[in-house]
Formats: structure tokens, sequence, C-alpha cells
């Protein structure tokens, strides 16, 4: 088993104006797994996961501290190319948000951005992710339509598809099926665990059925802070902090 | 090479993004400057304290005390009317048609089509209206003239305030046995107040502002009217004429009337920014 | 509960009001139309649309009513306003959205909304102090053009500086309507913020774009005192930005006192009046469905 630390996020601590959101984190996150941030709404685990790909950058009054550590790089004291480190993540959101072009150009977008416009590399590539998010079979012949045109469910997945054609080294899924039906919530989830051998994935939820469905690895915080952290299994059978009991117990939500 | 050829493509963009905003600001302060500046040496008391004098636009003795006065009866009395048929319209659409999602953005979308109806064309309607009604010119005529141009927008601007009541208070007021009228005017009103009345004072800028609608319904006289069925002067028509006389002093006059004016529409604007201001503060979030 | 009868009484006084007052608001376009309409229909009984709103020979009193230098003169002011402030107010608004910090959009804020407030008769006086003089001393000798300023561009300036804030303020309402989590989906394929503002913002926004300045347009076809104060009003076909004309609305305004003394006259000016409604009309429609339907798809 590979057992590496991939993200390392070490003291963070971030406010916004004079509200503190995040309190001291310090949280390990290992190499091909499925490391779920879990809590109750609010707590901070967004925030958390926006700090990892800098979106944070474009709020105002925004203070962050701290180091993140990615493949032994520190993210927040680099001032780099932020958008190479951008594509080090692809990112699925609460709601799927397809850009305002076809399906195709949806996931070549990525690509173009970054320079590679010949025509039959992109063709190859968009129908690799396609299938790799499941989603070719439904659209291989109307990859021009827009992709608003899609439901839901395969919106999220062509979205899944648009994040890895940037060939990144991390997922990062913010309540990906918040908004979807059953089903492609299913579809999703068991694209994450055929996607981790090749990704490293951190999912936010605060769903805690999913999180005991899918996850290697638990985060729990509570109200901008890390509460506990560890294997699944341990986690959900041998609970150590009280509060963790409590959330375990659904006493809060 | 490329990423280069982006980021100085961006920086060129940001530049002229940032001119852009900083000659609408300009703009305005070359505008509120100009108007100062050619206006404030002819200002005096007698031309706001008196009405024109016998020679009064060859550049003699007397003031606009008309048509500031004029302009004032002109916009309050529309502003007025509006107010009696705007609010209950936009009442009607928020608290009976609540349901009517449809209904409701139907009636809005009209009211935004009446909105971009140009003035000159409620001018030229309402003189129609005169002659076909046999009334003459005169200030009952232009208020409701000015009343038909400023409705939508008394009700635009009264409809965003009460669309922002939250549903869960009307539910209350029904729980509690009220009707929807009731509801209405003592819930929506009463928790809107200072909503309404930047609603009224947008519309009453409006009003005094407006020379097109009034040119052909009030008429132009050197007198104070003392009744509604008389014409009256406003002062944009003032400044308007004055300026088209070619006698430097009269111009001038034009220019000082010009700045009378302005001073009016910016009392009026701050001091509707700063009641929606305080508005917001003291709105209670449910 | 049982209502008691006079509270029965106010309530239905006050339902029946808010009915006829609803009612009056919905009709009042129709009622407009058909005022003006039955005082041009006189025109119309003589002459057929055609050769009105295409024949240069207006000579009112000579029962010539030809609409066409009008019309023209409307057009190049309106289209060349647009020109001017729609790049203006683009580049303003974006910067606003997307790029400037919280506190320059606080002090833009009551800038726009006054320059929105200022009445057009204002704005005529200052393009008589300001723009009138500057065209006729410095951007015309520019183009070896000799001219007293009162021109087609000099209406064109102000009417563009008066719509500015009117389209600027609806542009800012389209770019925030844009979820913000667009553009961080679009940031995080490893796009620059100019790129994400390009391809993504620029595109998702795009019908709401062309619908603020299809509003513009219609709002400067219509404006009266302003323009016609700066553009000097000479009835004839114009040939270039430097020569003076003479729009639809200030043919209105400018004639409406001898119009009762010459036949016809009036039903003409009504006609006239009737084209900018309808035209007015027909181009508010499309841009405020344009406009629903983009607010819808988001």
């Amino acid at each position: 088993m590979n057992n590496h630390t991939k993200i390392n996020i070490n003291n963070v601590n971030l406010s916004i104006g004079k509200q503190h959101i995040l309190k001291n984190i310090n949280v390990e996150i290992p190499e091909k797994k499925i490391t779920v941030i879990l809590g109750p709404s609010g707590c901070g685990k967004t925030t958390l996961l926006k700090c990892l790909n800098r979106l944070t950058d474009s709020y105002e009054d925004i203070n962050v501290s701290g180091n993140i550590f990615i493949n032994n790089k520190d993210i927040l004291k680099s001032n780099g190319d932020i958008t190479e480190l951008r594509k080090k993540m692809g990112l699925l959101s609460q709601r799927p948000y397809p850009l305002p072009m076809s399906i195709y150009d949806n996931v070549a977008y990525g690509l173009k951005i970054s320079g590679r416009k010949k025509k039959r590399f992109l063709n190859k590539r968009v129908e690799h992710y396609l299938k790799q998010a499941s989603l070719w079979e439904e659209t291989y012949d109307r990859l021009k339509e827009p992709a608003s045109s899609l439901s839901i469910g395969q919106q999220q997945r062509l979205c899944l598809a648009r994040g890895l054609a940037v060939d990144p080294e991390i997922i990062l899924a913010d309540e990906p099926t918040s908004a979807l039906d059953p089903l492609s919530s299913q579809a999703i989830e068991e694209k994450f665990i055929h996607l981790k051998q090749y990704y490293t994935i951190v999912l936010v939820t605060h769903i805690l059925r999913q999180a005991k469905r899918i996850a290697d690895n638990i985060v729990f915080m509570y109200l901008g802070e890390v509460i506990e952290q560890g294997p699944a299994e341990s986690f959900f059978n041998n609970p150590k902090m009280e509060k963790t009991k409590a959330y375990l117990s659904g006493a809060f939500n | 090479m490329m990423i280069k050829r982006k980021k100085i493509e961006e920086k060129i963009f940001k530049v002229l993004m940032v001119l852009a905003t900083m000659t609408i600001a300009f703009a305005l302060m070359l505008i509120i400057y100009s108007i100062l500046y050619k206006g404030l040496p002819s200002l005096s008391w007698e031309m706001i304290s008196q009405t024109p004098k016998g020679g009064f636009y060859f550049g003699k003795e007397g003031g606009i005390l008309n048509a500031i006065i004029g302009s004032l009866y002109l916009s309050i009395g529309a502003t007025f009317l509006a107010f009696i048929v705007g609010l209950p319209v936009a009442l009607y659409i928020n608290v009976h048609l609540v349901k009517r999602k449809k209904i409701v953005n139907a009636i809005r979308f009209f009211l935004d089509l009446l909105w971009g109806v140009p003035s000159i064309v409620y001018g030229a309607f309402g003189f129609s209206l005169m002659i076909y009604m046999g009334i003459r010119t005169s200030l009952l005529a232009g208020i409701i003239t000015v009343a038909f141009l400023i409705i939508p927008i008394m009700i635009r601007a009264m409809d965003e305030v009460f669309k922002e009541v939250p549903r869960g208070l009307m539910e209350a007021a029904f729980s509690l046995g009220s009707t929807k009228s009731e509801t209405a005017y003592k819930i929506f009103f009463r928790q809107c107040v200072p909503g309404v009345i930047t609603a009224i004072l947008l519309s009453l800028g409006r009003g005094i502002g407006d020379a097109a609608s009034v040119m052909f319904t009030t008429g132009y006289t050197d007198h104070i009217p003392t009744s509604l069925t008389q014409p009256t002067a406003t002062l944009p028509l003032s400044i308007f004429f004055q300026l088209s006389s070619p006698i430097p002093e009269v111009q001038n006059r034009a220019y000082a009337s010009a700045l009378v004016l302005t001073i009016i529409i910016l009392i009026i604007s701050l001091s509707a920014r700063m009641i929606s201001g305080k508005y917001q503060k003291n709105k209670i979030n449910f | 509960m049982s209502i008691k009868p006079g509270r029965n009484i106010r309530n239905r006084f006050h339902n029946i009001w808010m009915l006829i007052c609803i009612l009056l608001i919905v009709l009042m376009p129709v009622i407009l139309a058909f005022g003006l309409y039955f005082k041009a229909s006189l025109l119309l009984s003589d002459n057929s649309v055609f050769s009105l709103l295409f024949s240069k020979d207006w000579q009112p009193s000579k029962q010539n009513f030809g609409f066409y230098s009008f019309i023209l003169s409307s057009l190049w002011i309106t289209i060349l306003s647009l020109a001017i402030c729609a790049p203006v107010c683009l580049l303003s608004a974006i910067y606003l959205t997307q790029y400037a910090r919280s506190n320059v959009l606080k002090l833009m804020h009551p800038v726009i909304d006054i320059l929105a407030g200022i009445p057009s008769v204002i704005y005529g006086v200052w393009g008589i102090i300001v723009i009138v003089p500057l065209i006729a001393n410095h951007i015309a000798p520019l183009f070896d053009v000799e001219t007293s300023g009162y021109t087609i561009i000099a209406g064109a300036i102000v009417l563009a500086i008066m719509i500015i804030p009117f389209v600027l303020n609806i542009l800012i309402e389209v770019f925030n309507t844009i979820p913000e989590q667009l553009t961080e989906a679009s940031l995080s394929l490893g796009a620059s913020k100019w790129e994400t503002i390009k391809f993504v913002l620029f595109r998702k926004a795009f019908p709401g774009i062309i619908s603020a300045f299809g509003l513009g347009l219609s709002r400067a076809f219509g404006e009266t005192i302003a323009v016609l104060m700066v553009v000097g009003n000479v009835v004839k076909v114009p040939k270039g930005i430097f020569q003076p004309g003479y729009p639809l609305p200030a043919l209105i305004a400018n004639n409406y006192g001898e119009m009762m003394s010459i036949p016809m006259y009036d039903s003409a000016l009504m006609m006239a009046a009737l084209i900018l409604f309808v035209v007015v009309l027909l181009f508010n429609f499309a841009s405020r469905f344009a406009i629903t339907r983009f607010e819808l798809r988001i």
C-alpha cells in the first residue's frame, strides 16, 4: 500500500475581516486515497478546500497564514504561476456549473487554454475523458450541443471529465452529489472509488453515510477546527473525542 | 512566450478598464464643475427670490422664483398622483398576486416597457388628450402628464422594496386573521416606509428634471400659479428659454438657473441615498 | 373570526381601487398608441406610410411631410452615441464586477446614481458649455472641418454620457447574476482571470450585454432636450458627423408652438411621436425579452 502524504496542511489559520474561519488546521492527506472532510454545514470545510487551490485569492480582506505543502512545496508561499498549481487539481462543486459552450469544448477548455490546439489530439483526449467519466456513451453523437442541454447528473459527470482533462493529481470535490438524484449520486461515488487508484481525492461532505461508503481517511471538522482525523475504520468504530462520538450518534447536524 | 503575451493582453485591458471607469467619474465631475463655474457668478439671492420683472428677458431685474415654485408644484402634484395609483399596484402584485408568478412577471415586464417610453411621447400624448378634452395648458395638465411619466418608475422602485419583505411575515399576518388589503397596507407598507420614501424621492427628482413632457402641457408664465387651471413655468423650460436668448446676461442667468436645478436634484438624490442606506441597516431579518 | 361590516367595505374599496389602477397601467401603452394614432391618422389617410418615411421633402406650409432626414438624423446620433458608450460601459462593468475592490464600487455607486439623476436639460447646458466649443475649436479642426460645433457628434457625445449610467447599471447587474462558481470552475481548470472573463463570463453574459445595449439604444432614440440643445436643428439629410442634424424628438419639441396654426402640422408631429413610440417600444420589448430569458437560463 502506498502511504505517501500528498498534502500536508500545517497550522493554517484563515480569517475574513474579523471572522476567524479556520483555526489552527493541521491535516495530512495521503496520496491516492479518498480523504473525506466531514462536518456539519458552516464548519469551514469548503473554505479549507478552496485554500488548497488558492481560490481564496479572489476574496477581499482575507487573511491566510500557515503552510500547505503539496508535493513538499508550500503553495501558500509560492509566487509562481498560480494557474499551474490549479491545473494540478480538478474541482467538482456542489452544483454542476458547465461552461457556456458545447459539451466538447467543455472538456477541451483546459487543454486549449494551455495551448494544446491540435484537432486530432483534442478529439482523442475528449473521448478518453468522457469515457473515464462514463459519459461517452450518452454524448458521443451530440458533442456539439451546448452543455446546458444535459441533465444535472450528466452535467456533473461532464464537470468531472472537464476536471480530469487537465491531467490533475488531485481531485477536490465539494459536496458533489448534493444537487443530484440518488442514482446519479451513486454513479459519482462509484466513479470516485474507481478513480482513487490514479488520483488523490479530497471530498467534502456533511452526509455521514456517504463518508462511511467511500472514505479511506476522515478529517472531522467542527466550528473551524479539526476535531479528529485518521483512517475511516478507526474513526467510525473507535472515535476518541467526545464531539466525534456525539456527531456520530446524530446529536448535531 | 505565450504566457507572457497573455499577461500583456490582460494588463492592457486592465488599464483600459480603469481608464473607462475613471472617464465616467471624470464626466460627472466635469459636469458639476462646469455648471458651477458658469452658474455661480450670476447666482444671487434676487434670482431665487423674485419672479421676472419687466424686461427680465432682456437682462433686466427679476428672478426665476416662478419657475422654481412651478417645478415644485408640478413635481409634488405629479408624485402625489403617481403615488395614489402606484402604491396599490405595487402592493397588489406583491400581496394579492404573490402566488401568480406569471402574471406578476408580465406586469413587471409591462412596467419596464412603459419606463422606456420617451418623455416627449408622453408630452405629445398629453397634448392631444388636452385638445381632445378641451383643457388649456395648465398646471393640472402638466401634473397629469408627468404623473403618467413617473408612475412606472415609482411602481418599479416600490416593487423592488416590497419584493424583499419576507414571505413569513405575510403568512404570519394572514394567520392572525388579517385580510389581504390589511396585510398590504398595515404590514408591507409600514415595514417598508423608508424604501417607499426613497421611491417617492426618485420620482420627485424625475418629475422636477423632465422638460420634454411639460413643454406641451404646462405653458409658460411669469407668475406663480394660484390654481390648478393656470399655466405655470418650470425650471428646465426656464433654463431652455433663457439659454436660447442672444443676450449674454440672460444666458448667464440660464447657467445660474441650471445650477439651482442641479442643486435641487443633488439634494433629492443624496437624501434618497441616505434614507435607503439607513433602511438597509435597520431592516429586520427573518 | 367574523369580519366587521366597516372593515368589509374598506376591504372591498381597496381591492377595487387596486384593480382599477392595475388595469390603467396595463392599458396605458394601448391608450398611448391609440391616442397618437388617432391624431396621426389624418396624415396617414392622405399619404402612404412609405412616402412619409422615405421622402426628404419637408415643407409643412405646402403640406409636404417627409420624415426621412429626421429619421436619418435620429439614427446617426443614436448609433454613434451607443458606439461611444458601449465600450466604456462594458470595460467599466467588467472592472467594477471582476477586478475592483469593494470600496471602489462603493465610490462609483453614487457617481452612477447622480449621473442617472441629472436632468436632461442640464446635460444640454453642459454640452453647450463644454462639448460644442470643444468640437468647434479642437476636434473639427483636426479633420479640417469648420463648424459651429452644433453637430451630430456633439449630440452623440452628450447622449453617450447620458445613457452611460443606465447601460452601466444593467451591465453590472448582468455580470453579478453570473454565479461565482462558474468563475471558480474556469480558474481551477488553469485559466487565468482574464481568460476566464474572455472565454466564459463574456460568453455567458453575451445575451445580457446585447439587451443592455438595446435598452441604451432605445433610451437614446427618444431623448429630447439635451440633444436638441446641441445638435443644430437643420432640416437636411446629414452627410457626416460634423454636420448639424435634426432628430425626431427635436422636431416635435421645436415646433409644438406653431403646430396648431398650420393645417396637418399637428398630425405630422403626432406621427413623429408615434414613430418614436413604436420604435422605442419594439426595441425595449426585444431587449427586455432577451434579458428575461437570460436571467431564466442562469
